[in-house]
This record gives C-alpha cells, sequence and structure tokens, in this order.
C-alpha cells in the first residue's frame, strides 16, 4: 500500500502495529517460559514471569492511549481504520494472554510446593506446545497480515478444545483415585483451563487478522471440539 | 466463541429517480467524462467525491444542464428523470425546476429575504396570489430551517445574513419552487462547523421529500450524509455503492488510496 500523503498518520499507523506486534512476541514468551517453570519446578523462572507480565500490561495501556488519540485526530477510514481497531482488540487479548501465563506461573509456584510430580503435566506441556505454536502462527498472521495464514490456525482451535477435554477426564481420573491428588490436580486443571482460553484469545486474534487484511469477517461458526462441559 | 456475523445493514429499497447511462462530456477536445453509468434514488442523499479535475462537478451539472452555458461543452449518452430523456428535448428551464440546485458559495440576490424564496415561484408562475406565495415562503424558509431566525426581518435584505444562514436561505430558494431533485454543489465549504452541521441535518430531512446529489471535498461528510457515494477519477467513475461500504471496505484500491489520503 502507498503512504499516506501526511506522513506523521503512516507514521502513527506503524508505531500502533508494531507495538501490538512487539506485544504479541511478549505475551507468547510469558507462555513459554510459563510451561517451563512448570515443567522444570523452576521457582526463579515463575517469580519472573509475574513481574513480567506488568510491561504488557503497560504496553496494552499506551496502545489504548494511540488508538484514542488516532481516531480522534485522524478519522480513519477503510484500511486504516481497521488497523486502529484491530490493534484495540488484539491488544486487549493479549493482555488477557499474559494474565493467563502470569495465573499459570502462580500455579506452578503452589504445585513446586507439593512433592509428587503427577505424570499429567507431560500431556499439559503437550497442550501448551500446541497452543504456543497456534499463537505463534496467529501471531505471524496478524503482523504480515495474512489472511489464509489466519484461516488455517483459526480452524486449528478445534485441536487445542480436543486436547483439553481429554487432558479433563486423565485429571479426574487422578482425583478419584487417591483424594491427596485433588489439590494438586485441581491446579494442573486450572492451568489446562488458562491454556486452553489462550487458544480461544489466539483464535479472536486470527479473527481480527483475517478482518485486517480483507475487510471481512471469517464465515461460519468455529468448530468445537470441547467435549468437557458433557463430562 | 463463534464468529462474528458480519453485520449486514437493511439496504433501503432503491426507487431510480435520475440514471445516467454511458455519459461523455467534452470540453472542446478533453474528455472530461468517461462512459459514466450511475443510478440516483429517490430518498437517498448520493455524494460524489474524487480529487480537483476529476469530473464531478461536471457530472452534477449533467443533471440541470448547467453545461449547456459552457461554450465548446458536448453531453453524449442517455441521462433520465423518472425514465425521460433530460439530455434533449426538455427545456433547461423547465428542467431546473425540477432539478434545483445549491452552489458552493452562499449566492442570494441582492433582494428582500421573502424576494429572494418568492423569485423562483414568481419566474415560473407557480401562484398569482399573495397570500399562497406567502405560504410559498414561510414553507420554504421552514423546511430550510431558516424561518425561526428571519420571521421578523423578512424584509431585510439577503446579503446581509451570516454565511450559514444565506447558505440556507439559497436551499429555501431552491426548495420554493417544488424540486424533485436538489444538487448541492460543495456546499458547506465556505461555512463554519455550526452552519456545516445545520445544513447537514437539513439534508438529512429533505432527502425524505427530494433526492439529493452532493459534490463534496469532505471525506467525512461525505460519509455523514450520503447513503450511497460515487468515487471520481480522471473522468472515470471508478465505485460507487453504498457509502458504509465505501468507506469501510472499498472494492478498487483508487477509492482506498483516495478517501485514506494515499493520493490526491
Amino acid at each position: 500500500m502507498e503512504p499516506h500523503i501526511v506522513k506523521s498518520f503512516d507514521e502513527a499507523l506503524n508505531v500502533l502495529h508494531q507495538q501490538v506486534s512487539r506485544m504479541g512476541a511478549l505475551a507468547e514468551h510469558q507462555l513459554t517460559l510459563a510451561i517451563e517453570a512448570l515443567v522444570s519446578r523452576n521457582d526463579d523462572l515463575a517469580h519472573k514471569i509475574i513481574q513480567a507480565d506488568a510491561e504488557i500490561d503497560a504496553l496494552e495501556a499506551s496502545a489504548n492511549e494511540q488508538v484514542l488519540r488516532v481516531l480522534a485526530l485522524r478519522a480513519p477510514v477503510a484500511d486504516d481504520l481497521r488497523v486502529v481497531i484491530t490493534a484495540l482488540k488484539v491488544a486487549g487479548d493479549l493482555e488477557r494472554i499474559a494474565d493467563y501465563a502470569a495465573n499459570i506461573a502462580k500455579r506452578a509456584l503452589v504445585l513446586n510446593t507439593q512433592p509428587v510430580i503427577l505424570p499429567s503435566v507431560r500431556p499439559l506441556q503437550t497442550l501448551g506446545k500446541l497452543v504456543l505454536s497456534l499463537l505463534s502462527e496467529i501471531l505471524t498472521a496478524y503482523e504480515e497480515p495474512n489472511p489464509e495464514k489466519a484461516l488455517a490456525a483459526w480452524k486449528r482451535d478445534q485441536e487445542v478444545d480436543a486436547q483439553y477435554s481429554s487432558l479433563f477426564r486423565e485429571l479426574l481420573t487422578y482425583m478419584m483415585e487417591d483424594p491427596r491428588n485433588i489439590t494438586p490436580c485441581s491446579h494442573l486443571l486450572f492451568i489446562a483451563k488458562n491454556i486452553e482460553r489462550i487458544g480461544d484469545h489466539a483464535t479472536n486474534i486470527a479473527e481480527m487478522a483475517y478482518f485486517l487484511a480483507t475487510g471481512n469477517s471469517i464465515e461460519g461458526v468455529r468448530p468445537k471440539n470441547d467435549t468437557s462441559t458433557k463430562a | 466463541m463463534p464468529a462474528p456475523n458480519p453485520s449486514v445493514e437493511p439496504q433501503p429499497a432503491a426507487r431510480p429517480k435520475l440514471v445516467a447511462k454511458d455519459v461523455n462530456v467534452y470540453y472542446g477536445q478533453k474528455h472530461a467524462l468517461k462512459n459514466v453509468n450511475l443510478t440516483m434514488n429517490d430518498g437517498e442523499v448520493t455524494a460524489l467525491i474524487g480529487p480537483s479535475g476529476c469530473g464531478k462537478s461536471t457530472f452534477l451539472r449533467c443533471l440541470n444542464r448547467m453545461n449547456d452555458t459552457i461554450e465548446g461543452c458536448r453531453v453524449e449518452g442517455d441521462i433520465t428523470l423518472d425514465g425521460h430523456d433530460i439530455i434533449r428535448g426538455v427545456d433547461p428551464v423547465q428542467l431546473r425546476a425540477r432539478v434545483g440546485m445549491v452552489f458552493q458559495r452562499p449566492n442570494p440576490f441582492p433582494k428582500s429575504i421573502y424576494d429572494n424564496v418568492a423569485f423562483g415561484p414568481r419566474v415560473h408562475r407557480l401562484t398569482e396570489r399573495k397570500d399562497e406565495l406567502d405560504e410559498i415562503v414561510v414553507n420554504s424558509l421552514k423546511r430550510a430551517g431558516l424561518f425561526e431566525e428571519v420571521k421578523d426581518r423578512l424584509d431585510a435584505i439577503g446579503t446581509g445574513l451570516s454565511g450559514g444562514q444565506q447558505q440556507r436561505l439559497c436551499i429555501a430558494r431552491a426548495i420554493a419552487v417544488s424540486p424533485e431533485v436538489i444538487l448541492m454543489d460543495e456546499p458547506c465549504s465556505a461555512l463554519d462547523p455550526i452552519a456545516t452541521a445545520k445544513v447537514e441535518e437539513l439534508m438529512d430531512e429533505l432527502r425524505e421529500t427530494y433526492t439529493l446529489i452532493i459534490v463534496t471535498h469532505s471525506m467525512q461528510q461525505a460519509a455523514r450524509v450520503s447513503q450511497r457515494t460515487a468515487f471520481f477519477h480522471l473522468g472515470s467513475l471508478i465505485e460507487s455503492g453504498m457509502t458504509e461500504q465505501i468507506f469501510t471496505n472499498p472494492k478498487e484500491k483508487l477509492t482506498q488510496g483516495y478517501i485514506t489520503g494515499r493520493f490526491g
């Protein structure tokens, strides 16, 4: 796309889009570290993750201010308006994703006080890796922006739902086997739910990436594979 | 979470009022308008946008034969008003009673407010009776949203009003002959934001009764007042459609470039 006649308008839009992309990279990194902290039972790492959440909150606040300013001063239309609106919504989703990552770190700290490592940490790691790869693809789709990549990743969220449902059942089984498992398994369940919710927020971002690139919303309803509510 | 449904605004039932087919305009050797096809509907404001020299004003002036007065100007193609040809075989004076015009700079006659509005009805002999003429003048001023401001001084000179009031006086003058279509060429470019808002509000009311076609350089104004937008570039009609679609998701790159300020 050609540059605007008013150069400072281009600059404002570029700064905004780049800042949200940077937020995306940070949120992705936070999730990577959170899963690592959980698996390696690393307290120091968990504390670092919890502290780093403030930076993403600050970036979101700054993105919101920039959106407000651009809307008020530039009255953007068409593709420019989409850059601004999607930045606002994606920044919100990323802030939530980072919150969930920080919550995983907090629960990892609690789990580290418990003696046992449950076998279900491995499937949680697998779920985490799946969501991470999904998030990474979606953030690339948003950055470029690329509607085909966004649509492809958007369709993959049902894999997350399916894995989450199977993990849910597995954790229930451990709790039924031994009541002493209930406390750690409850935390693991919340962690699994956090990861699954991150997948949902990533899907929202995929929808925004698609809208940013095409001006249309992704047609139809996203396929659901979460059967845990029927368990 | 289900994917958001694309918000589909119910499209107003379109009643074609003015239809342009393959319209070409030449100023001597210069080909000013190239194969323009556009339908303008009753009950709607159609905004014509585009950079200077794109042909939008030329097109507007075809709609009430204002180009007749320009030497060397040739109009080809078909323009119909309610299905009847207006390019050939119609008296321009009669046509202009049906298709009124408001210009960029308010241009009231150096006469009283009353006489400004009464001018058209007198020329077209709409009535011979003073009380009926009074009624036309008052109603036209009311419809133009000016009556309350001038009711105590209808014999004051029209050129003594403020810019915004003068423009509404010109709109009252256009309305007085009961036109079906009102053409507006940059009607707010000489007005301050409050006067502009009043004229825009008026346009929204007038479109219930008249077909409005407005040429504007203000993208925001086109977005605010019109239901349909037509984008012209270098004499061609590049894209036309519902205003909401043009300003949120234009189909053509040229349209997008223009409305977002990427070329001028």
